[in-house]
C-alpha cells in the first residue's frame, strides 16, 4: 500500500472528516482534499485503466495535465459527469465517483488482455488492421473496440441544470494565481485598471500552495486581491481559449465544489471577456521521464508528490523513490523528507549534481545513485520496487519502495499564447517551447515564460537503459497509450513531420492534449530523425485548454432559448382552435387544424376539399414584406427581378422571379405597384432577410446612384388568405371603399380600402388556384380581422387550413416553393419559369448566366409532374428516380421527388420531381426504387387541376 | 472574436454584428451581355486566395446595415484598414 496521511502539515482542515465513496467504495477525506489526494490518503493507488492496453494507472500529476485518473462523478440523474480528472474534483460530502475503462471492475479487467497482446498494436495500428474487409469493420472491429477502448460514458438523460453566461470588459487579464500571477494583478490594481484574475484551482496559490514558506505571503496577498474593489478575482475558474484582440473564454465552476443538495443557481458560468492587456501566468508543467514501467501505479511526478504531501498532507508512499534529470526533483525530495516522508533514494542520469544539493541530501540521510537511471518497475498495480543500473552498465540493482517520483523538467504552459498566434522560441536550456513575440498585447510571466528558477537539468528523451526500446513499455502519452516505440516506428515507416506522427500515433491527441507528453514525443522524433528539435516542428494548441461541458458552451441556448420562435398575431387563435404546427424559418406555423379525432391526412383532405368546393382561410402573416419606395423603384426591381416592372401599372400585381448572378433562383413572390414611386414585395417566409439583404448589397454597392429606399415590413401586416370560390362573398360585408366585382378588380391587383374598419392592402392574388384574396392589414389589427372573417365565413362553411393543405393545394396547381422544388440549381427554365422572365430585357440580376453553355445546353434537370401507376401510391419526397430499375447498382440516378402528397381533390397521389431532360420525357415511365418495391410512374406536365386557370376568374 | 471598426459608425464592434460579402473590389459589369463566357466565368467564381492582405467587404449587418470595405490579413486575421464601399481600394 502506498499513501497515508501524514501527522501534521497541508492546507487541509484536520477538523472536517468528509465521507465520500469511489466504486461503491466509502471512504474519509478531510476538508481540502480533492479526489486524488483524499484517495491516496487512503492507500488507493489504482485510478483508472489506460485507453487501448487496459493498463492499471494511477496519478501522474497533481493538476489539469493528469492524464490517468479520469474519472466519472455522479450528483444524480441526468448530472453524471465524465472523463473529469481526480486532482480536479474537490472533495465534499457525498461525493460520488466511479473510475472509467474497465470491465467488470477494475482490478480484474478483461481489456487487460490487449497489454499482453501488445505487440500487435502498434502505432497506426487502427489505420492497418481495420481497413478489410470493410463489412468486418463494422460489425466486429469498431462495436468491439467501443466496449474495449474508449474514456466515459456520456449521460443519456436530460441535463438539469442550468448555465450562466456573461461578457466582461478590463484593462488587465491575468490568466493564473500563482505567485507571478498574483504578483501581476497586484501591480496592475495599483494604477486603478480593472483587473480580472482568473485561477482553475480550488484555491489561488498555484505552486506557492506546495510550499509553506509562501502561505504567509499568500494569506495576505489574497485579502489586498479581495479588498480592491477594482480587482475581480475568479477562482474555480479555466480560462479555455485565447482569441482575436485578447478575447479570452473562461469557464467558470459555481455548484460542483458543494454537495447537489448545497448546489444552488446556475452550476457553470461562461466568461467572455475583452481585456485590454493580456498576462499569462499559466506556469509550468513538469515532464515525466520515459522508461520501462514507467506507468505503475506509485509512479508519479516529482511535483505531485509534493504537492500530495505539503499541499494535503498526504505521503506520496511509505518509502519513496526518486529519478530526476532535474534539480527540481532534488528540491522535491528534501521538502518531503522534511515532511516525514521517507526518501529511499534520489537517483540521477548526471553525474555532476550540485554540490549544495549531494550535501543537503547527505545531511537527510538520503541515498543517491549519480549517473544512474530507473530500468525497470516492480509491480503491476502498485509499485513494489525500482530496478537502477548505471549508464553503460547491465550490473542492475533493485530498490524496495512503493512509490517513484519523476522528476524530469519542465514544460512551460504556453497553451493560450500559442491560440493568440503568440510564436515560440525553443530554449535549449529549459528545452522547451518559450513565448517569443505576438502581435497583441500579451505578457507572459513567471514560469510560463520560462522566468523561474527551478534550477538546472538535462533533458533525455529515453532514460538510458540495456533492454533495446522496442522491448520496453516506455508511455510518453499516458491517456493514449502511446509508447517511445510506437514514435521511432512511426519515423522508420517514413513519417517525418510532427504533425504526421502525431496522428499516426495519437500521440498528444488524448483530452489532455498531451500537456505531458508532447515535448517528450518530440524529443524522441528529433533523436531518431538525428534533426534537432526545431527542425522537426511542434503541434498546435488548440483551444480549450482542459474539456468542458457542452453545458457551460450552450449557457442558456437551449429548449425555448435555442433559437429564437417567431409568432404571427393570429398563434393564440390558432393554439385555441387545436392547430397542429411546425416550424418554418423559426416561424411557428399551423400546420392542420384537426378535427375529433382526424388524423393530419383525414384534416388535410378536408381543408383541401373545402378550398376547392367553399372557402377556407389561412395566416400567411410571415411571408416576407419589402416595401421599396422612390422615385427609381420601378428600375430598382427591373434590374433585380427576372420580370419586367417598368411597365406594371399601379394597382397591379405580378409573380416576380429573383435569381443570383450565376443565373438560379433564389427567391420569388407576388408584388405589387400601390403607386408610381411605391411597391409591395413580398418573398418567401424563410428568404425575408437574405433577399432584403441582396437587395440592399446592390444598392449600396452597384447602384447606389437610384434613389430607393428598402424597409422591411415582415412584422408590420398581419396576411389573411381567403381563398375559394366564395371567397368575396365572405368578405365583401366586411370591406369598405373598394369594389370587389371582378371586372373592377380582377385578379392579380391591389386596392386599398378598409375591412372592420381598419386600412387594408387587399391583394387579389391566389397561391390555391382558387378565386382568393390576401389581407393586408396593421398587425395589431391581425387578430381582430381574422375572426371577423372566420366570423362572416360561417354562412359560407368556411374552414382554417394551415401549411400542409397549403401545399398540396398548390402542388395541385404546379405552382413550386423556393427550396423545395428548387435548390439552388435550377434557372427559371429548369423550372418551368421561363414565361417570367423578360426577353426584351437588357439586363436584370442573373440574365448573362442564363445564357452560359452549361445552363443552355441539354441534360439539365427540369421540373414536371409524377402521376404513379398505382394512384395511391405517395412517392417519398428526396426519393430518387431512374429509367431502368433493373440496372445494376449503383444505377444511374435521372433526378429526385421534391413534393408528393396524396391529393383529395383528384382522388390520387400527385408529386413533383427534379428530372434530367424532363420535359423531354412527358409520357414516359419512369421508376423510383425503394425499399420496399419499385414504384412505376408517368412523367407528366406539372399542372395537375385547371390548366386554364378558369378557376381564378371565378 | 475579431472587433471590427465600421467606418460608418465610427466605432470597433464585435464581430457578431457584421456578416461577411467576400472579396472587395469586383465591380458588376456594366454590361454583362457583352461579356464572353470566359470574362463572365472570372466575374462570378475567380477569387484571390491571398496568404496575407486580403480585400474583402464586411456588412454592419446588426448595426447600421451599410456594406464597407476592408483589408484583413489572412495570415494573422488583423484588420489593417476598414473603409467606406466606393472609396478606392487601400
Ligand atoms: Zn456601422
Amino acid at each position: 500500500m502506498s499513501g497515508y496521511r501524514l501527522p501534521t502539515g497541508g492546507r487541509v482542515d484536520r477538523a472536517k472528516s468528509v465521507s465520500f465513496s469511489f466504486d461503491g467504495q466509502s471512504y474519509t477525506g478531510l476538508a481540502g482534499d480533492n479526489l486524488a489526494s483524499a484517495l491516496v490518503a487512503n492507500g488507493v493507488t489504482l485510478f483508472g485503466r489506460s485507453f487501448k492496453y487496459h493498463r492499471p494507472r494511477g496519478i501522474l500529476g497533481m493538476g489539469s495535465e493528469e492524464p490517468n485518473a479520469l474519472v466519472t462523478v455522479d450528483r444524480g440523474p441526468g448530472r453524471t459527469t465524465p472523463n473529469l480528472r481526480a486532482p480536479s474534483v474537490p472533495l465534499h460530502s457525498g461525493l460520488v465517483a466511479s473510475s472509467q475503462n474497465r470491465f467488470p471492475s477494475l482490478k480484474f479487467d478483461l481489456g487487460a488482455v490487449n497489454d499482453k497482446l501488445g505487440a500487435f498494436f502498434p502505432a497506426g495500428f487502427y489505420n492497418k488492421t481495420f481497413m478489410w474487409p470493410r463489412s468486418a469493420w463494422e460489425k466486429l472491429y469498431e462495436p468491439a473496440i467501443r466496449q474495449m477502448a474508449g474514456l466515459g460514458d456520456s449521460p443519456t438523460s436530460r441535463d438539469p441544470d442550468h448555465y450562466a453566461s456573461t461578457y466582461a470588459h478590463c484593462e488587465v487579464l491575468v490568466v493564473g494565481a500563482g505567485p507571478a500571477g498574483i504578483e501581476a494583478a497586484l501591480a496592475a490594481a495599483q494604477s486603478g485598471d480593472r483587473v480580472i484574475l482568473v485561477d482553475e484551482q480550488e484555491e489561488i496559490g498555484g505552486g506557492a500552495l506546495a510550499d509553506p514558506a509562501q502561505w504567509a505571503w499568500l494569506t495576505d496577498a489574497r485579502a489586498q486581491l479581495l479588498a480592491l474593489s477594482n480587482v475581480q478575482l475568479l477562482e474555480r475558474t479555466t480560462a479555455i481559449a485565447h482569441l482575436h484582440q485578447n478575447f479570452v473564454v473562461a469557464v467558470q465552476r459555481l455548484t460542483d465544489h458543494v454537495a447537489p443538495a448545497q448546489a444552488q443557481g446556475a452550476r457553470e458560468k461562461l466568461w467572455r471577456i475583452r481585456a485590454a492587456r493580456v498576462v499569462l501566468a499559466q506556469g509550468a508543467i513538469e515532464r515525466p521521464l520515459v522508461f520501462d514501467g514507467n506507468d505503475v501505479p506509485g509512479v508519479m511526478l516529482a511535483s505531485a508528490g509534493r504537492s500530495l504531501a505539503l499541499r494535503f498532507g498526504v505521503a506520496p508512499g511509505h518509502a519513496v523513490a526518486v529519478m530526476a534529470t532535474h534539480d527540481s526533483g532534488w528540491h522535491d525530495a528534501l521538502a518531503l523528507a522534511k515532511a516525514g516522508v521517507h526518501i529511499v533514494a534520489i537517483i540521477d542520469v548526471r553525474d555532476d549534481v550540485s554540490s549544495d544539493l549531494l550535501d543537503a541530501a547527505g545531511a537527510a540521510g538520503i541515498a543517491v545513485h549519480l549517473n544512474h537511471a530507473v530500468i525497470g518497475v516492480g509491480g503491476r498495480h502498485a509499485v513494489k520496487s525500482v530496478t537502477i543500473a548505471a549508464a553503460g552498465s547491465s550490473a542492475a540493482r533493485t530498490l524496495s519502495c512503493d512509490c517513484l517520483l519523476m522528476a524530469g523538467g519542465w514544460t512551460p504552459t504556453v497553451h493560450l499564447w500559442s491560440h493568440a498566434k503568440g510564436s515560440l522560441r525553443w530554449d535549449a536550456d529549459w528545452a522547451a517551447y518559450l513565448p517569443d513575440s505576438i502581435d497583441d498585447n500579451v505578457i507572459a510571466v513567471g514560469g510560463g515564460a520560462g522566468a523561474w528558477n527551478y534550477g538546472s537539468g538535462v533533458a533525455v528523451s529515453n532514460l538510458p537503459s540495456p533492454k533495446p526500446v522496442h522491448q520496453q513499455k516506455a508511455f510518453v502519452d499516458f491517456q493514449n497509450d502511446v509508447k517511445a516505440r510506437d514514435i521511432r516506428l512511426a519515423v522508420q515507416e517514413g513519417f517525418r513531420s510532427i504533425e504526421h506522427i502525431k496522428r499516426y500515433t495519437t500521440n498528444g491527441m488524448a483530452t489532455d492534449q498531451g500537456k505531458t507528453s508532447n515535448i517528450n514525443g518530440l524529443q524522441i522524433a528529433s533523436e531518431v530523425l538525428s534533426k534537432p528539435v526545431t527542425a522537426v516542428g511542434l503541434t498546435t494548441f488548440r483551444p480549450p485548454y482542459t474539456p468542458q461541458t457542452f453545458g457551460a458552451l450552450m449557457g442558456h441556448h437551449k429548449d425555448a432559448l435555442f433559437q429564437p420562435l417567431r409568432r404571427t398575431v393570429i398563434d393564440d387563435w390558432a393554439v385555441a382552435n387545436g392547430a397542429v404546427f411546425e416550424n418554418v424559418a423559426q416561424w411557428r406555423r399551423a400546420r392542420y387544424f384537426p378535427q375529433g379525432s382526424e388524423t393530419m391526412d383525414q384534416a388535410v383532405a378536408r381543408e383541401c376539399l373545402a378550398v376547392r368546393e367553399r372557402v377556407g382561410m389561412f395566416d400567411a402573416s410571415t411571408l416576407g414584406k419589402i416595401e421599396v419606395v422612390g422615385p427609381d423603384a420601378a428600375e430598382f426591381l427591373n434590374r433585380m427581378y427576372t420580370n419586367p416592372w417598368k411597365s406594371l401599372e399601379p394597382g397591379r400585381c405580378r409573380y416576380g422571379l429573383l435569381l443570383r448572378e450565376d443565373g438560379f433562383i433564389v427567391d420569388d413572390g407576388v408584388s405589387a405597384r400601390l403607386a408610381p414611386d411605391r411597391f409591395h414585395l413580398t418573398t418567401t417566409t424563410g428568404g425575408a432577410a437574405r433577399v432584403l439583404g441582396m437587395m440592399e448589397d446592390y444598392l449600396q454597392t452597384e447602384w447606389s446612384d437610384l434613389d430607393v429606399w428598402l424597409t422591411s415590413t415582415t412584422e408590420q401586416y398581419a396576411v389573411i388568405a381567403v381563398q375559394g370560390p366564395l371567397a368575396r362573398a365572405v368578405i365583401a360585408p366586411l370591406v369598405a371603399g373598394i369594389d370587389l366585382s371582378h371586372e373592377a378588380f380582377p385578379h392579380m391587383a391591389v386596392r386599398e380600402g378598409t375591412i372592420c374598419g381598419v386600412p387594408t392592402r387587399l391583394f387579389r392574388v391566389s397561391f390555391t388556384g382558387e378565386l382568393g384574396f390576401e389581407v393586408n392589414v396593421a398587425a395589431e389589427h391581425g387578430l381582430a380581422v381574422w375572426q371577423a372573417i372566420h366570423e362572416a365565413g360561417q354562412a359560407h362553411g368556411i374552414v382554417p387550413y394551415g401549411t400542409e393543405t397549403m401545399h398540396v393545394l398548390r402542388a395541385e396547381k404546379g405552382y413550386i416553393i423556393v427550396g423545395q422544388d428548387t435548390d439552388g440549381t435550377l434557372t427559371p427554365d429548369d423550372a418551368g419559369l421561363g414565361w417570367a422572365v423578360g426577353k426584351k430585357k437588357p439586363d436584370f440580376v442573373g440574365k448573362r448566366s442564363l445564357a452560359r453553355p452549361d445552363i443552355v445546353g441539354a441534360g439539365r434537370k427540369q421540373l414536371v409532374g409524377l402521376l404513379t401507376k398505382d394512384p395511391q401510391v405517395v412517392l417519398e419526397e428526396g426519393a430518387q428516380i431512374v429509367a431502368d430499375p433493373a440496372q445494376p447498382v449503383p444505377m444511374t440516378m435521372l433526378g429526385h421527388v421534391t413534393s408528393s402528397y396524396h391529393s383529395a381533390t383528384l382522388g390520387r397521389s400527385i408529386a413533383l420531381a427534379m428530372l434530367v431532360d424532363g420535359r423531354a420525357k412527358l409520357g414516359e415511365t419512369i421508376y423510383v426504387p425503394m425499399p420496399g418495391g419499385t414504384i412505376a410512374a408517368e412523367v407528366t406536365g406539372m399542372v395537375f387541376l385547371d390548366p386554364k386557370g378558369s378557376r381564378l376568374d371565378a | 472574436m475579431l472587433l471590427i471598426h465600421c467606418p460608418y459608425c465610427a466605432e470597433a464592434r464585435p464581430e457578431v454584428e457584421f456578416a461577411y460579402g467576400g472579396q472587395a473590389h469586383i465591380a458588376r459589369p456594366l454590361d454583362p451581355s457583352a461579356l464572353s463566357d470566359a470574362d463572365w466565368e472570372q466575374y462570378l467564381y475567380i477569387r484571390n486566395n491571398p496568404r496575407g492582405r486580403h480585400h474583402e467587404r464586411w456588412r454592419h449587418a446588426h448595426g447600421c446595415g451599410r456594406f464597407f470595405n476592408a483589408v484583413r490579413d489572412t495570415v494573422t486575421d488583423k484588420f489593417e484598414v476598414t473603409y467606406p464601399a466606393g472609396e478606392a481600394a487601400r
